[in-house]
């Protein structure tokens, strides 16, 4: 007997053992997101009305163009996946759909680029 | 199966709003709404990045009325959705279940969402006088 079952029938209804990634990734991001955003709030309530001079030197200091950079990657992970569940749960149109997924995970890759070459130019003095 | 003209659930038309179902959209709303918002973040850096002048131009328009409301909204909003992440955490970890501990979770939530609002604006206004 042959306990394998056969390819046509299982395909498309298999585990691919990545069931549970984008979960965990969503996840993860959060739980980065948390102390991250309670450090750039924070620091909001100081740096927001500050001049070029003041708000310059703050991003371009060590730790804080660090923990900018660090907080742009999870911000902009974390919101790709989660605009992704909101698109499966509510484009049915699959064409739609998959374009949608497709189109913020690079608007999401393009805006965190564009981020954290600000935070670089600024630290470097660019 | 063949009947098309069925209601779909969840047919949310013939619900009473509950606390828990519009807190649990409003997790989403406010995703959402941070994920669009972080484009002021990027602007900002990109700005401040460039020069002095764009600098003033992107300060210019955060510190206008629209700028300053859509900024208390995304703090608002980063606020509730950074609480109700924290509480979904602890459904993951199996936790708080029962529907007293739900409600009364989203109930702390939601308070606390608003008191760290608060909290952020007074410190800005308190330290720089206004927070752009």
């Amino acid at each position: 007997m042959n306990m394998r079952a056969p390819l046509a029938r299982v395909r498309g209804h298999g585990s691919a053992k990545s069931g549970a990634h984008h979960w965990w990734a969503q996840r993860l991001s959060a739980i980065a997101l948390v102390p991250l955003f309670l450090w750039f709030v924070a620091s909001l309530t100081v740096i927001a009305t500050a001049d070029y001079a003041t708000a310059a030197k703050w991003v371009g200091s060590p730790y804080n163009s660090a923990l900018l950079i660090l907080l742009i990657g999870a911000l902009f992970y974390h919101a790709q996946l989660g605009m992704q569940v909101v698109f499966e749960d509510y484009i049915s149109t699959p064409w739609l759909q998959v374009a949608s997924i497709i189109l913020v995970r690079f608007l999401a890759l393009l805006l965190a680029v564009v981020a954290i070459v600000a935070v670089l130019r600024i630290a470097w003095g660019g | 199966m063949g009947n098309t003209d069925r209601p779909l659930s969840p047919h949310l038309q013939v619900y009473k709003p509950q606390l828990t179902a519009v807190l649990s959209i409003l997790h989403r709303a406010t995703g959402v709404f941070l994920s669009i918002g972080s484009l002021l973040l990027v602007c900002w850096l990109a700005a401040l990045a460039k020069g002095p002048e764009s600098y003033a131009t992107v300060q210019g328009l955060l510190g206008s009325g629209i700028g300053r409301t859509l900024l208390l909204a995304w703090v608002f909003a980063l606020f509730y959705h950074l609480c109700n992440g924290m509480r979904h955490l602890f459904w993951d970890m199996g936790l708080g279940f029962d529907m007293d501990t739900v409600y009364a979770s989203g109930r702390f939530v939601v308070v606390v969402a608003i008191t760290l609002t608060l909290i952020t604006f007074a410190m800005a206004y308190a330290i720089r006088g206004g927070l752009l």
